[in-house]
């Protein structure tokens, strides 16, 4: 099987993924156990504090986990990209199970325990830790458990921020278009999932009140070796967060730009003793912007088109060299440098199936507005929205469609198409799936998309820091054509070659540009 | 209406209540204008309908419910100058449902206010092996076992062996045998008069069964209307001509057999 295979094949990284993901779910579940569970105290014992707190939680738990990362990222101190904004995120999701099940549990004992309590003297203090919590602690494990089997599905969405961990492989696989490897990460998270709710079940039936062994010493055993464990996975996570003289490279969610994060990572590994570190599958666009603008990514590859509209708020521009020119000066002014650019020009194209274009003699996107008021068009989300995308294209070919167009996942359009579920979509004119399956690119006949130049953008913090990174990245410069990105794209998309390889082929072909 | 009339003077108070006056928020007037006198070593059955307000006067003894006005003393002092915690640990109380701690053992559950008390561990563990014994359960049999394993008549034996268990001087019982069949609840309560002819404690027995209040106390009290209707010896109480009183008397199924009225002797 192919899928056993690649778990194999890639055996230490997969071990690695299942571990960072343990440790997502270790680290965010223990600490919202450590501040849930007195905060349900706290709001059994006083309502007038409990019923804003569980509605703020259970505000915070309708946030769909996508857009909680999103918010996240521009946030000072606790977000960003990475373990620790994802750990955040974690936290919030397993904080309200967590306090409405202490404060449930609390609120059900027998009233003649907790009166027989009070009469025989006890302190508020002595009757919490030696009635209460032991006769709640059923209820308060169950939330636990709970809240640990939703913490190991969110944690797959933590790794479009970078968080790493079993995610990574389910958006690499939807971005390649890969069951296998969308497979190989799901799987092993609905196993994760599964043996969690068994272990805590098994616990939760252990520590049962007046079950013979459930004694008082044993649960503070058990407690301190969580919390042990606790300091050790938040310790190790940290550990591998640190940043100190590191240069962190990001990429958006698609192929081509996980090769081209790629190619940057080892062109300064192989030119220089600067430690790299990877996130790629960043998501969209303003992702990548927003992380490096809070600091948490130094450099990755943008496209001059997209940086001039998405995040200089330019009007769109037919002509390079003024693009470059603007793009440049808006990265200048903002803390980055922009690089030579790379070569080749990613541009949009509209695509249909190829056997549709041949059978009505389809060339140009013009040929197509006679069809597509019978059509559904899908984009990606961020076509939809831009000045360059949707709305300027339908007014320069007057296009008409069926349905309003699906916004979806831009890596999904290509295969939507080919399954038949729109019949036009928007494309990158460098992506390996147009021929693999058979998807035809509508010419722009009247030149409406404009360039769209891949160019490194670095952090000018980060190049003070390290100055040889202008030579060492300006050999890239030119050094990709069109028909290599495709070439590379085909081979990581179609033959399904790991990134890392292609991208060793390439740099092994090109030994000018890792000259030392 | 004066329970210490026939008291010689020089009997020490245990439990004085001084025109208290009890309203349970948004609930009707459970207590109006009551006065009592409980002298040190009596056993006062307090008897009265259901709903007279007979528990409000246990929780007010032990400050689980505060006093809104009037006076409640214990040893003399004003239950609002004792820190309520102190209060209650020299006052045992049994509760109608036992209150067992189901996630301690038996013996656990005897120990709690000694290990409250901070008593060293083996002085702990013969304590709690005396008070089993004095409650007629092996210690060996039964310390280890969970209270669910127990019969409600053993349940109700550690409930009294557990508000034993410091030797309090006064012990306060709410319905202790209510829910128990008759056969055991008989035993239970010459157990009682055993035990209580070994500790003499000042106790404060609430029951609605004017039986069990004539074979229990050596004062009966009744409830009625937020006041004490009656309060002596139950000989007294049989020739009372208060009206409450004979309702209550009236509801004894024959007088004078003996079984009644002899607690004390008991």
């Amino acid at each position: 099987m192919r899928l056993i295979e690649f778990w194999l094949n890639n055996s230490g990284e997969f071990l690695d993924a299942i571990f960072r993901h343990l440790a997502l779910v270790v680290a965010s579940t223990g600490i919202a156990v450590a501040a849930g569970v007195p905060l349900g105290v706290i709001s059994y014992r006083n309502p007038r504090v409990g019923a804003p707190l569980v509605g703020i939680a259970n505000v915070v738990q309708t946030i769909p986990s996508l857009a909680m990362f999103g918010f996240l990222i521009p946030m000072p101190l606790i977000g960003g990209i990475g373990a620790q904004a994802a750990v955040i995120a974690l936290i919030l999701y397993a904080l309200l199970p967590v306090i409405r099940t202490t404060a449930s549990g609390l609120k059900s004992i027998d009233p003649s325990a907790r009166e027989a309590g009070l009469a025989m003297g006890m302190t508020g203090r002595e009757l919490l830790y030696q009635v209460e919590l032991p006769l709640a602690r059923t209820a308060i494990l169950a939330g636990v458990r709970v809240a640990t089997v939703v913490g190991v599905g969110t944690a797959t969405i933590a790794a479009a921020i970078g968080a790493g961990g079993l995610g990574e492989y389910i958006f690499r696989g939807v971005a390649s278009v890969d069951s296998v490897v969308i497979l190989a990460g799901a799987i092993p998270a609905a196993a994760l999932a599964l043996a969690a709710d068994l272990t805590l079940t098994w616990l939760e039936q252990w520590f049962a009140p007046d079950r013979a062994n459930g004694g008082k010493l044993r649960v503070g055993a058990v407690a301190t070796a969580a919390a042990a464990a606790l300091l050790l996975v938040i310790g190790g996570l940290i550990w591998s967060e640190r940043s100190g003289g590191r240069v962190v490279i990001g990429s958006k969610d698609f192929t081509e730009q996980v090769i081209l994060g790629e190619l940057l990572a080892q062109t300064i590994e192989r030119s220089t003793k600067i430690n790299v570190q990877r996130k790629f599958n960043l998501g969209d666009t303003l992702v990548c912007e927003t992380a490096m603008r809070a600091g948490d990514l130094d450099l990755y590859v943008e496209y001059t088109g997209t940086a001039l509209t998405a995040i200089f708020k330019q009007p769109v521009m037919l002509d390079s060299a003024e693009v470059n020119r603007r793009v440049d000066a808006g990265y200048a002014a903002t803390g980055r440098v922009m690089l030579p650019p790379l070569g080749f020009n990613n541009t949009y194209v509209i695509l249909t199936r190829g056997n549709e274009a041949r059978k009505l003699g389809l060339k140009t996107i013009s040929d197509a507005a006679k069809y597509s008021p019978d059509w559904r068009a899908g984009f990606g989300s961020a076509f939809l929205d831009r000045e360059d995308g949707y709305r300027g294209l339908v007014q320069t070919y007057g296009l008409k469609f069926r349905e309003t167009p699906l916004a979806m996942s831009l890596s999904l359009t290509y295969l939507a198409l080919a399954e038949k579920k729109v019949d036009l979509i928007s494309g990158d004119a460098t992506n390996g799936l147009i021929a693999k399956l058979d998807l035809y690119p509508l010419e722009d006949d009247r030149r409406y998309f404009p360039p769209y130049h891949a160019v490194p953008v670095i952090r000018s913090e980060t190049l003070n820091r390290h100055p040889e990174l202008r030579a060492v990245l300006g050999r890239l410069a030119g050094k990709i054509s069109d028909q290599e990105m495709r070439r590379m794209n085909y081979e990581a998309d179609v033959e399904r070659r790991d990134a890392r390889l292609v991208v060793k082929d390439f740099l092994d072909r090109h030994p000018e540009i890792n000259q030392k | 209406m004066d329970g210490n009339r026939f008291s010689p003077p020089s009997a020490e108070i245990a439990i004085e209540f001084a025109d208290v006056s009890f309203r349970h928020p948004n609930g009707p007037l459970a207590l109006d204008g009551f006065s009592l006198a409980i002298e040190r070593g009596e056993t006062l059955a307090l008897v009265g309908r259901s709903g007279t307000g007979k528990t409000t006067v246990l929780k007010l003894i032990n400050r689980l419910l505060p006093t809104q006005s009037g006076v409640v003393r214990v040893e003399g002092r004003a239950t609002s100058e004792w820190n309520p915690i102190k209060l209650r640990r020299r006052i045992g109380y049994v509760l109608q449902e036992v209150g067992l701690f189901p996630h301690m053992t038996i013996g656990r559950n005897v120990a709690v206010v000694p290990r409250l008390e901070g008593w060293p561990e083996d002085r702990v563990r013969a304590r709690v092996d005396e008070l089993l014994n004095l409650v007629g359960l092996d210690p060996k049999t039964y310390a280890d076992r969970y209270p669910r394993e127990l019969s409600g008549g053993q349940r109700q034996r550690v409930g009294v062996a557990r508000a034993l268990a410091v030797d309090p001087p006064i012990l306060l019982m709410d319905e202790p045998f209510g829910a128990l069949d008759p056969l055991t609840r008989a035993e239970m309560r010459r157990e009682f008069q055993r035990i209580q002819s070994q500790v003499r404690k000042t106790v404060v027995c609430v029951t609605h069964d004017m039986g069990e209040a004539f074979s229990l106390g050596t004062k009966v009290g009744v409830l009625a209307e937020g006041k004490l209707a009656a309060c002596d010896t139950p000989a007294e109480i049989i020739r009372s001509n208060n009206p409450e009183v004979k309702i209550f008397i009236d509801s004894l199924p024959k007088l004078g057999s003996g079984e009644w009225g002899m607690g004390s002797g008991g």
